[in-house]
């Protein structure tokens, strides 16, 4: 069991599961990933696109079909779970119901052969780590969502392990205490100084948790990169949309150069940013916070249909003369039926490739 | 809330009229269980002859009879350890659900579809001493003296645990499976080997459906009669309890005494019983998932 490491690699780690039809379909398709001793990693992803065959395949809980992951130089996926030692905070907590929050959180010491005063000393210091001191000799069963959850995440680091992997840790628990929960688990990663793999489907978790991201949808890696860069300059449109791009019109290339291309179509005249080699077709994909209500560069007209009062700002639908709807929040607040005129600067509306229609 | 509109609840106070349902239930109970219970009870009190307490006395004072507990529990109890002992690794191999856990299944309902007595039969032609497994071993010269597997003690054990294991079997794989298999994976990740799996996750939290499928097991291989008679020794080493009731109604007409000798029966299964249930709660008893979702 390693103690530390300095890199964790995936190398076109593949895990394909049979699917109906006597056919197999590729869970996670031919990810490599590159993990720095130290970092926060978030794979983020739609439901179902892969991410837990992804962490259980790093935990060794599932076996790879193809491809291997190393630590440093030892080549570790035909380890079992328990010669890995990496811990997990798995989505439902996995707390053992029949003991105490106290003989949880000791397990992984007590498997390890260490001593009942060494078990007690480590496990009374993440218990005030976590904060759940005077629980320590409740059931699971005896605590809320939230407590369950820090005593699966004290269970995971009291061994002290090199990775800490945490699968949508934060999904069962209400919005508050997520939020709560979320500066938890960055502070406890800063304080132990490993690192950490975690799961979500939720951009803001990812966005405000990770170094670096990983985008992966149907099992494929769309993009790996730091949050702002996630945020600003996704790499296709499947990541934009993911990412809040909600507005994505699909337009004709009148003209391209120097990075930026002219769009036109519906009614519209658009100047964006290249983002990937275009065809005769392309996406343009805006976020609903970029559009400023007033005269600007690529002004649109529209016709205000609905709008969703949100305290600091509203959420409108504005509708184009050509039947256009778009999705545009605004500091000002027009009423149902106005008349408004958009605009957005060209660096902020990102041209893809427009996707094959289906 | 105020809810005094409600029919059911203006009525008087401390009467719930839908209890009333539960009374078809308690009826049948009643009839066909507490009834024959306290008739076979007074029925015992009241012998041939003699005082109140005369069947019990001749029961503990009479040799063929007193000594068919300590028959039946020498049966009983190895075939329950037996079968609950090696359905426990057997339905922990087979927890993941696989095509070949339901094969294996359905092989094991056919003897409890069965029935003892059809057992027995197949059982006398094949461990008989002229035996399918008698010819066979001789045949290949492995053994060559005669084999005593019917008509004793081993005959009436084999076909205990042969129409016993199937049902422990089952009962205990339908716990297994009731555990959320998560946990052990949860275990692995903090180091604990295949081994330590089961003795930290699976055996505690299996402990108390084990000691139901014990109970369960014991109180029908105590009750047991038509094998120990067709594979056993009646009137020696499997003379059980059963036979003993069966004599004293049938052979003696002597209903009083087959009743007390039934009441003493079910004494001492409740004995094992109670005392398996009681150790059960020594145990942690509760769910056996690990948090929400
Ligand atoms: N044991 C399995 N057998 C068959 N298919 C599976 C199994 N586990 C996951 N899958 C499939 O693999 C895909 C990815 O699943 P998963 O990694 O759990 O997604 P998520 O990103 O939501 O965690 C899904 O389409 C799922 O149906
Ligand atoms: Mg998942």
């Amino acid at each position: 069991m390693k103690q530390d490491f300095s890199q964790l690699r995936l190398d076109q780690v593949t895990r394909r599961f049979a699917a109906a039809g006597g056919q197999t379909v590729a869970a996670l398709d031919n990810m490599t990933l590159t993990v720095e001793r130290g970092e926060f990693i978030a794979l983020l992803g739609p439901s179902g696109c892969g991410k837990s065959t992804a962490l259980n395949c790093i935990a060794g809980l599932l076996a790879l079909s193809s491809g291997s992951i190393w630590l440093d130089d030892e080549r570790i996926d035909m380890l079992p779970p328990e010669k890995r030692g990496f811990g997990m905070v798995f989505q439902n907590y996995a707390l053992f119901p029949h003991m105490s929050v106290k003989r949880n959180i000791g397990f992984g010491l007590l498997m390890r052969g260490e001593s009942g005063a060494d078990i007690e000393r480590k496990v009374d210091a993440v218990v005030r780590l976590v904060q759940l001191r005077g629980h320590e000799d409740k059931l699971p069963g005896q605590l809320s969502g939230g407590q369950q959850q820090r005593v699966a995440i004290a269970r995971a680091i009291v061994i002290e392990p090199p990775l800490v992997l945490m699968d949508e840790p934060l999904s069962n628990l209400d919005a508050k205490l997520r939020l709560e929960m979320r500066a938890e688990i960055r502070r406890i990663h800063r304080d132990l100084g490993r690192t950490t793999i975690y799961v979500t489907h939720d951009q803001d978790e990812a966005l405000s948790l990770a170094d670096r991201i990983v985008v992966i949808k149907d099992g494929l890696v769309h993009q790996i990169a730091a949050p702002a860069e996630i945020y600003a300059q996704p790499a296709n449109l499947d990541v934009a949309r993911f990412m809040g791009y909600r507005n994505v019109l699909t337009l004709d290339v009148s003209a391209q150069g120097n990075g930026r291309a002219q769009l036109s179509g519906r009614g519209l005249s658009l100047q964006g940013t290249i983002k990937q080699p275009l065809g005769a077709k392309a996406a343009a994909a805006i976020r609903p916070e970029e559009f400023v209500v007033g005269d600007g560069p690529n002004g649109i007209d529209g016709k205000v249909e609905n709008v969703e009062y949100s305290g600091r700002d509203s959420l409108l639908e504005v509708v184009t003369a050509a039947g256009l709807r778009l999705h545009v929040r605004s500091a000002v607040h027009p009423a149902v039926g106005a008349q408004v005129r958009l605009s957005v600067p060209p660096e902020r509306v990102l041209v893809y490739p427009a996707e094959a229609s289906p | 809330m105020a809810r005094a509109t409600s029919p059911i609840h203006t009525r008087a106070a401390g009467f719930d009229r839908t209890l009333l349902l539960v009374l078809p239930a308690a009826m049948f109970m009643l009839l066909v269980f507490v009834y024959p219970f306290l008739h076979g009870l007074m029925l015992s009190f009241t012998p041939v002859e003699g005082g109140t307490l005369a069947n019990y006395v001749k029961f503990f004072a009479t040799d063929n009879l007193w000594t068919t507990i300590g028959t039946t529990l020498k049966l009983a109890m190895p075939a329950t350890l037996i079968n609950v002992g090696l359905a426990i690794p057997i339905a922990y191999q087979m927890r993941s659900k696989s095509p070949y856990q339901k094969w294996v299944t359905t092989i094991l309902v056919v003897p409890i579809t069965l029935g003892t007595v059809l057992i027995a039969e197949g059982m006398l032609t094949y461990f008989g001493p002229r035996g399918w497994l008698s010819q066979s071993l001789q045949f290949l010269h492995l053994y060559d003296g005669p084999i005593h597997l019917t008509h004793n003690y081993w005959g009436v054990l084999i076909s205990l645990i042969i129409s016993g294991f199937p049902f422990v079997f089952l009962l205990i794989l339908s716990y297994i499976t009731g555990i959320d298999p998560v946990l052990a994976r949860a275990a692995a990740t903090l180091g604990a080997d295949p081994w330590q799996q089961f003795k930290q996750i699976y055996w505690p939290l299996l402990i108390p459906g084990i000691a139901m499928a014990f109970c369960l097991a014991f109180v029908q291989s105590f009750s047991v009669f038509p094998s120990a008679i067709l594979l056993g020794a009646p009137q020696g080493p499997t003379r059980v309890i059963s036979i003993a009731a069966y004599e004293a109604a049938f052979e003696q007409y002597d209903y009083s005494l087959a009743s007390a000798i039934a009441m003493i029966m079910g004494f001492v299964q409740l004995i094992i019983v109670a005392f398996v249930l009681g150790m059960r709660k020594v145990f942690y008893r509760g769910p056996v998932s690990g948090g929400k979702g």
